[in-house]
């Protein structure tokens, strides 16, 4: 019986990496192009494969670049093992071989053992027996010795058995350990209970990229920990992601370790600040984000899980942990998660990231941060544009108090219902900015700090200026461009949101986009 | 045993807590004899002096085979079910 082995493995002639074990139990047939005998039951192969799709995967392994181009147009689909490191931790002598764990491997073409095999796989997968000329095949073939076998290949493959794509430190959780409390004493944990990273869950998380595992995408602060792909899949596997949300992670990742964005002042600040991930772009739909119903809220795997491996990413990889250089006064929950998608289709304006300078095709996260939020903004009665966009601003009047402007920035979602009112009026997301910005507009004298309030603007800030500057009118934000737009939610419910932003300019964090890796 | 891949940047080793110290001794208390020579001696004496000390502590008394081996999973398991404390003996 040979012991399986996991591994991670590009497809031939493709970005596209494929890791076993898979979501779904799998046959590892292992060939070589210039074998007769593997040439002669290529048709079997690609039978078996069509046979059970959906239920049982049928990875085959070639083993030189050249050989595995011509079988991927016999089969379709080739694995490329042509580093022959897969065929040599599963000691494979000979190919053909045909391993599934639990059962002995098939070696070489023996036609009744792979007709047994078949229909015993069919039997326990529910499927009917295949439809394949079993008689029309040679009864007996020896099949060819395997490359990795070849004794000009022994001491390479020897060297590097122990390359494997996973480098970071294994450690063993003893038999009477429960590994969730292990994670949990060991600080790993944000709280909730965590997946238990294994290699092989790494593995199949590495799978979602066609990076290398041990790039890194960026250092991050506090400690300056290298966070490379393996790192921050680790942490993705923890938070509970599936293979196809690594991307955003990894953007968002690359995002937040910018001098831009500063995470490490956004994760220190007393102001309890936390990032929050807009996704944009083909990948929203491909992953099944939500950008509707309850899209800020829980119960949505994609948008919990990104949110919170980049939140865990910070704690594990940079360091940042409350008590130590987290220093929250309050803190609040989007330091769990905050990540949701915007709903392009059902907004009349261009969307975040085109705003941004990205093409609509592209997949994009867009990183904000916020320390407080969503704030909910009720308006059930303004009938046209004007009126809705002046609510709005007088809620965002809140943000660190009312006397407080230039001081940050915010990130407002507006919902559905609201949107139906501004392309009503025609009101373009230039129009609700400059119509935010009249309704807060204040003047100076108004904004000092007084015996109601010590907030605002500093009282020697007033002296020697005169009385026509202490009218002129300062809006709630520095620019414009301060408030940020996306649509997201409901069809039903005249209730947009806003989140609060933290510190800007070079002391504070900007928002920071990020393109996501192409699907492969 | 399963293993787990550090999810950290790896600048602090591993550790393991030790268990929560209630400051009082209740329940069961298993002495752990490595079976060195007298260590038996040993936990008699301190068994003698803490029932004296803790009259409504239940004490059982446990033995690892070999002092050159660890103890075997089964008896850390039946300890561990079996007590709230563990007093080892390391005699000599």
């Amino acid at each position: 019986m040979i012991s399986p082995q996991p591994y991670l493995l590009h497809v031939s002639g493709s970005d596209k990496q494929v890791s076993y074990p898979g979501e779904r139990p799998a046959m590892i047939v292992f060939v070589k192009e210039d074998c007769p005998t593997c040439r002669e039951i290529l048709p079997v192969i690609s039978a078996v494969r069509r046979h059970f799709d959906g239920h049982v995967d049928v990875h085959v392994l070639g083993q030189t670049e050249a050989g595995n181009a011509v079988l991927t147009e016999a089969l379709g689909e080739v694995l490329d093992d042509s580093a022959l490191k897969v065929a040599y931790a599963y000691d494979i002598d000979t190919v053909p071989t045909l391993c599934f764990e639990g059962s002995p491997p098939l070696v070489g073409f023996v036609r009744d053992e792979w007709q047994a095999f078949v229909e015993a796989q069919s039997q326990a997968a529910g499927l009917d027996s295949p439809d394949i000329d079993w008689s029309g095949l040679p009864a007996w073939r020896p099949g060819c010795g395997s490359l990795s076998a070849d004794p000009a290949n022994a001491a390479r493959l020897q060297a590097e058995a122990e390359n494997s794509p996973l480098r970071a430190r294994r450690i063993e959780v003893g038999a009477l350990d429960d590994e969730f409390e292990f994670m949990f004493d060991q600080g790993f944990s944000d709280g909730l209970p965590l997946v238990p990273p294994t290699p092989e869950r790494v593995l199949r998380m590495l799978s979602g990229t066609s990076r290398d595992p041990q790039e890194v995408i960026s250092v991050m602060p506090p400690n300056m920990g290298d966070a490379t792909v393996e790192k921050i899949a680790i942490n993705a596997v923890m938070a509970g992601c599936k293979p196809a949300y690594l991307p955003v992670v990894l953007a968002a990742v690359q995002a937040i370790c910018t001098d831009a964005y500063n995470i490490h002042g956004v994760m220190a600040t007393t102001m309890g600040a936390s990032p929050v991930l807009v996704v944009n772009g083909p990948i929203r739909e491909r992953i099944g984000m939500n950008m509707g119903l309850g899209a800020l809220g829980q119960g949505n795997r994609a948008n919990a899980t990104i949110g919170r491996a980049v939140r865990l990413a910070v704690r594990n990889i940079g360091g940042a942990q409350p008590g130590g250089t987290e220093r929250s006064t309050l803190g609040n929950p989007m330091k769990f998660t905050m990540c949701f998608a915007e709903w392009e289709e059902r907004s009349p304006w261009e969307p975040m990231h085109v705003e941004r300078g990205y093409e609509a095709g592209e997949s994009v996260v867009t990183l904000y941060t916020a320390t407080s939020g969503p704030m909910l903004m009720v308006d059930q009665t303004s009938r046209t544009a004007p009126q809705l966009a002046g609510s709005f601003g007088l809620a965002l009047e809140s943000i660190f108090g009312p006397k407080q402007h230039y001081a940050s920035d915010t990130l407002v979602v507006v919902c559905p219902e609201h949107i139906d009112t501004f392309v009503r009026d025609g009101y373009s997301k230039a129009d609700i900015r400059a119509r935010i910005q009249e309704v807060t507009a204040r003047p100076i004298r108004e904004l000092l700090e007084n015996e109601v309030s010590g907030t605002g603007f500093p009282a020697k800030f007033a002296e020697g200026k005169s009385a026509e500057e202490l009218e002129r009118l300062v809006p709630k934000f520095r620019a414009p461009e301060d408030i940020h737009i996306a649509v997201a939610g409901a069809d039903a419910g005249k209730f947009s949101g806003a989140f609060h932003g933290w510190a800007i300019g070079d002391i504070g964090s900007r928002s920071v986009s990020q393109a996501i890796d192409p699907f492969f | 045993m399963t293993v787990i891949l550090d999810p950290t940047n790896e600048r602090v080793p591993v550790t393991r807590q030790v268990t929560e110290r209630s400051g009082a001794i209740r329940g069961t208390v298993a002495f752990l004899d490595i079976s060195k020579p007298r260590g038996n001696v040993l936990i008699d004496q301190m068994q003698t002096l803490l029932a004296e000390r803790l009259p409504d502590v239940e004490f059982k008394r446990y033995a690892k085979p070999t002092f050159t081996k660890p103890a075997p999973e089964a008896l850390r398991e039946e300890v561990r079910e079996a007590a709230d404390f563990v007093i080892e003996a390391l005699a000599d």
